[in-house]
């Protein structure tokens, strides 16, 4: 192991290898890697904004469900009572005109009675007049009846 | 393969393993370089940066493909060790030279996997050397040059952060106090502190490297007793092999993770 030029040599060599690494290995890598770490950082972030984002969009959209729920329940509760509104409406509508039509059929009734008692009233007149006319057409006696007319005339 | 010779002894056999390939470039035994050592670790480096050049050149922001996922799989790890240690603005060089550092000594320590033997006839058929050692971080020039050039490093950035006043001030005023009689004791510990980090960097990689290939080598010796020795020795070599594949690695780490913590350290204050 003798100490010799080598040495010199050596150092040398190892000088321009620490050059060269310097100047063109290690820049051009640390660059490349550098560079990759920040798109990686980059992604990482923008998946973690993304699901983030999901995250409230889906708490968005189970709020909005409920509440569309919570409003549809409502709107069903509303037309039911809307529903049992105007059945009610209805009914009481049908009665009134029920009654208006049984309270003309009524008025009618009585009306037609009245004159069917009016048309029997004249026919009854009528009737006893031709009764009595028949009556008298046999029974007449025209002496008695003449004393009978006699004593009206002295009356008026 | 070689034990097959007859003038072959154990002796000769690992003294060859353990001969650079070297080159003098004047008098004296410092003025020689070995050719083995440099050509493996700046082949090595040029295609393990020039890979990872060529990847992160086409790198991408979006998807990235199995080459980049890779080359970024390196680089993170290296970058989650050296965030966990230095706090301050590391992109700019102690991460990239602590990928250096890893890469590099990984690639150089991984060289010990190639079968000893193969290689010193690969080494001596393709390019006629007779002596060639495949392993750089087994030489202690290799160890030595990136230990110290760490602790240039880390003096240079101590007088950069702290100030050449400020750095000095530390030298004798930590770890003790500042109490003038403390001065000698604090400067003392410095020196040894700083004395001891090349050293324990650099010979921690260099030991576990050469004892690794050493005993690659005696493994190798088994094949000079005949077919069964051979199988043996293969045995025993497929087992520290494998448990190679760990000291290969983790000293790589530890390497690059002391080159942080001594850089680290140089810029933070006490």
């Amino acid at each position: 192991m003798n100490i010799n030029l080598t040495l010199i040599s050596q150092a040398v060599a190892f000088a321009l290898f620490i050059w060269f690494t310097v100047k063109f290995v290690w820049p051009p890598l640390r660059t490349a890697i550098d560079n990759r770490q920040k798109t990686i950082a980059e992604g990482l972030e923008a998946a973690e904004r993304g699901k983030h984002d999901l995250e409230l969009a889906s708490r968005r959209s189970a709020e909005v469900l409920r509440e569309t729920k919570e409003k549809s329940t409502d709107i069903l509760a509303q037309a039911e009572r809307r529903g049992q509104q105007i059945i009610e409406e209805a009914k009481a509508a049908a009665r009134v005109e029920a009654d208006k039509v049984v309270a003309s059929a009524k008025a009618e009734i009585d009306q037609e009675a009245e004159r069917a008692k009016q048309a029997l009233r004249e026919r009854v007149a009528e009737l006893a007049v031709a009764g009595a006319e028949k009556i008298l057409r046999r029974e007449v006696n025209v002496a008695a009846h003449n004393d009978m007319l006699a004593a009206l005339k002295q009356e008026f | 393969m070689s034990a097959a010779e007859t003038t072959l002894t154990p002796t000769s056999y690992i003294g060859h393993h353990l001969s650079f390939l070297q080159k003098p470039f004047g008098t004296g035994d410092f003025w020689v370089l070995n050719v083995d050592t440099l050509a493996v670790s700046i082949f090595l480096g040029v295609i393990s940066f020039g890979f990872l050049w060529w990847v992160v050149r086409g790198a991408t922001a979006g998807v990235p493909g199995r080459r980049q996922a890779l080359v970024e799989l390196l680089i993170e790890f290296v970058d989650d060790q050296v965030k966990g240690i230095f706090h301050g603005e590391r992109h700019s060089f102690v991460a990239p030279a602590a990928l250096t550092v890893f890469v590099w000594v990984l690639m150089m320590n991984a060289m010990d996997f190639l079968p000893i033997d193969w290689m010193t006839a690969f080494y001596e058929h393709t390019f006629g050397v007779s002596h060639f050692r495949g392993v750089p971080t087994a030489d202690v020039n290799t160890t030595f040059a990136l230990a110290l050039a760490v602790w240039f490093l880390m003096i240079f950035y101590n007088i950069k952060i702290k100030g050449l006043g400020g750095w000095i001030h530390e030298l004798f005023c930590a770890p003790f106090g500042s109490h003038p009689l403390l001065w000698p004791a604090n400067l003392l510990l410095n020196i040894v502190e700083y004395v001891s980090k090349p050293l324990s960097h650099s010979l921690r990689l260099f030991g576990n490297m050469y004892a690794g290939e050493i005993i690659f080598m005696l493994l190798g010796l088994w094949a000079a007793t005949g077919i069964a020795g051979t199988v043996f020795g293969a045995l025993l070599g497929v087992g520290w092999a494998i448990f190679h594949i760990l000291i290969v690695v983790l000293q790589a780490f530890i390497f690059m993770m002391l080159t942080v913590v001594y850089l680290s350290m140089a810029h933070e204050s006490h």
